[in-house]
């Protein structure tokens, strides 16, 4: 028992971040249809943001995380709508979605070029202190990870749901055409949600990278996990995604405990087929029509 | 007409300008895994080859000539270090140098046997050079020489009966774990858990978990750098108590600049450290931190042996020969009195295999502490 407590605090606290990056993942397709396949590359950039500020500009560690925050939501949000999406969205779907596989890749070497093909260790954000419960050790990181995350979910569903302008955003989600006319500034709003999905690229990423280390390929395995995560909640919904990341996280655990560490990594891709073939639209996703 | 005399004049004098360049140097191929999960290994391998070339070249080079260093990058992908190595044949090294990664030797070291290649190697998977390849070398001893003087440790003075063993699933993590399996049967230590992990992975949690719910009273970690440092850390957070121990790895100074304060109290046995009490190793250690700003590790002191191995055993020689230099390297010893780039005297047999004095470590506020010292096996 003190086992299985154990594995789902480690998986809920791992899944939450994952459900980070899985609700920009969402957020991005609701907003303009871009299916973001460097969305990992942005989890495992502002890392580095992070340890540059701090070892070039001396910065602490809470006003580089800051810095890095604010340079995501720049970078990783407007620059990266402006140059990309902005350009390549008239063509369709698809090469976009090729776009952001060259971008996520073009990161990735950068980052090996600019700063370091080696691991880098990244500080802890709060105290390595531990407490037992029912026989588990349950670590500050890991609740911590947990409340940082899913507060940050929950501040933002409140924001969509509860603002007017978290309105007019999901107004632009449903029909941006409809929403135009009704006064929204659709373009405005399509740029807040590059922005808010910066800014949780970033959150994410200060969260993982104590324990992950820093290192330009992580972004391989969080973009896999956060387009896994967003498919199996449903990748037209926040809720979906944050089960989605959650139910990942927590999946991968027991998986390596129960069934075999050896294929730890197949059984979400399992699951994703599984919820591909039996629910299309993801667990709590809703059921989109296409004409043509 | 006068131009095209200018012409040919300029042609000539470059070409033997060329020619003569090609003359005065002697190339060495260092095939390593500078990208990709490999790179803690690979890139410090490289720095330490690299820092033992300038030395060389700055000493008159190997018989007269400078060494013309050229690194290839295997990405750590066996595939691509096979086609790293058939091409730094093809551009004309004289030795090759690398790779760090079994998986990665295992496969590109068939090439090199093919073109009578000898081949100096970071790799301490114990197939290596149970091949019968005549023209491998180590720069360290396989597994299968370190840990029986491990386990050995754990069940003589850690006391540990059951032993938890986690490692990476391959060609170096395989071997490793074979061989302490075996060791662990004849000396009687129950392996209570078996933990088989990917290269690269960044999860552990699941691990260390079903480690704290076995009956081990000791932990043996078989991983690479990064591998390890995630798995310490992990394990520092879920507060595993258990003794940890493994080879030259877990308790080498990358992983202790990776992991921070998890890594105090993880125990190693190690073929080579930067804080052994030995004079050529502590000058070599910070001559290497002088010049690149962080300390070496074992993966550093092994790519610099190998390219002074290639230095004395040419001189020994008197010429550029690839099989005379294979033939001569089996079974010779090289003591460091005088050969001090070898650092600590060594011997390599019939397969290259290496012997060499080990050391019992503890990591001890970030550094390295040795136990104790073990001669040669």
């Amino acid at each position: 028992m003190p086992e299985f407590i154990q594995i789902m605090i480690s998986g809920l606290s791992a899944g939450s971040i994952y459900a980070l990056a899985a609700v920009g993942f969402t957020l991005l397709w609701q907003a303009s249809q871009t299916i973001n396949f460097a969305q990992g590359e942005f989890v495992m950039l502002p890392a580095f943001f992070v340890l540059a500020l701090m070892s070039f500009a001396g910065f602490p560690l809470w006003l580089a995380i800051l810095a890095a925050i604010a340079l995501s939501v720049l970078l990783l949000g407007a620059i990266f709508k402006r140059l990309i999406v902005e350009p390549m969205i008239s063509h369709g779907t698809l090469p976009l979605v090729i776009a952001t596989i060259a971008l996520g890749l073009l990161l990735k070497e950068a980052v090996k070029e600019f700063y370091s093909p080696l691991g880098q260790p990244f500080p802890s954000l709060f105290p390595q202190e531990v407490f037992v419960v029912a026989g588990a050790s349950i670590s500050i990181p890991d609740i911590a990870n947990f409340i940082i995350a899913m507060g940050t979910i929950i501040a933002l569903q409140l924001f969509l749901q509860r603002t007017r302008t978290g309105r007019c955003m999901q107004a632009t989600a449903q029909n941006p055409d409809v929403a135009q006319i009704l006064g929204v500034d659709v373009k405005r709003m399509v740029l807040y949600t590059f922005l808010i999905n910066g800014a949780l690229a970033a959150i994410a990423s200060v969260l993982i990278t104590p324990v992950y280390l820093a290192k330009f390929s992580n972004g391989e395995v969080l973009g896999v996990v956060a387009f896994t995560a967003a498919i199996v909640g449903g990748f037209n919904q926040i809720r979906g995604a944050l089960v989605g990341g959650l139910v990942i996280g927590v999946v991968d655990n027991l998986s390596a405990i129960y069934f075999s560490a050896e294929y730890r990594q197949a059984v979400p891709l399992i699951l994703l087929i599984v919820i591909i073939l039996v629910r299309p639209q993801g667990l709590l996703g809703t059921a989109e029509g296409r004409t043509v | 007409m006068l131009k095209n005399l200018f012409m040919t004049a300029a042609l000539a004098v470059s070409l033997s300008a060329g020619a003569a360049h090609a003359a005065d140097t002697v190339k060495l191929a260092d095939v390593a895994e500078l990208s990709g999960a490999g790179a803690a290994a690979g890139a410090v391998w490289h720095d330490g080859v690299k820092m033992a070339v300038e030395e060389i070249n700055a000493d008159g080079g190997i018989l007269g000539k400078q060494i013309d260093l050229v690194a290839y990058d295997s990405q750590t992908d066996p595939q691509n270090s096979r086609a790293m190595v058939q091409k730094a044949i093809d551009e004309g090294t004289y030795v090759l140098l690398g790779t760090v990664y079994s998986s990665s030797t295992v496969v590109n070291m068939l090439v090199a046997m093919q073109n009578g290649m000898p081949q100096i190697t970071g790799s301490e998977s114990p197939t290596i050079t149970a091949k019968n390849n005549p023209y491998i070398f180590r720069t360290a001893f396989g597994a299968q020489k370190g840990l029986p003087k491990l386990a050995a440790y754990l069940k003589n003075v850690v006391g540990a009966e059951n032993v938890a063993v986690v490692w990476a699933n391959t060609e170096y993590g395989k071997g490793g774990h074979d061989a302490f399996a075996s060791v662990a049967k004849e000396l009687g230590i129950n392996i209570t858990v078996d933990i088989p992990t990917e290269q690269a992975q960044v999860d552990f949690a699941a691990d260390v978990a079903k480690i704290k719910s076995s009956d081990a009273d000791a932990v043996f970690v078989y991983l690479t750098e990064e591998e390890s440092a995630r798995f310490l850390i992990e394990a520092d957070k879920q507060n595993l108590k258990l003794p940890t121990a493994g080879d030259t790895v877990l308790a080498s100074q990358k992983v202790i600049d990776l992991a921070g304060k998890a890594a105090n109290g993880a125990l190693g046995h190690v073929g080579l450290t930067t804080e052994a009490p030995i004079p050529t190793i502590q000058k070599m250690a910070a001559d290497f931190k002088k010049k690149y700003g962080y300390g070496a590790d074992h993966n550093a002191i092994k790519g610099y042996i190998g390219v002074y191995m290639v230095k004395y055993v040419t001189e020994m020689i008197g010429e550029f020969d690839r099989q005379k230099f294979a033939d001569t390297l089996h079974g010779l010893c090289l003591d460091a009195a005088s050969h001090p780039g070898i650092l600590m005297d060594a011997c390599w047999d019939n397969t290259g295999e290496m012997s060499r004095a080990s050391f019992l470590v503890k990591v001890v506020e970030g550094t390295q502490k040795i136990t104790a010292t073990l001669p040669a096996n």
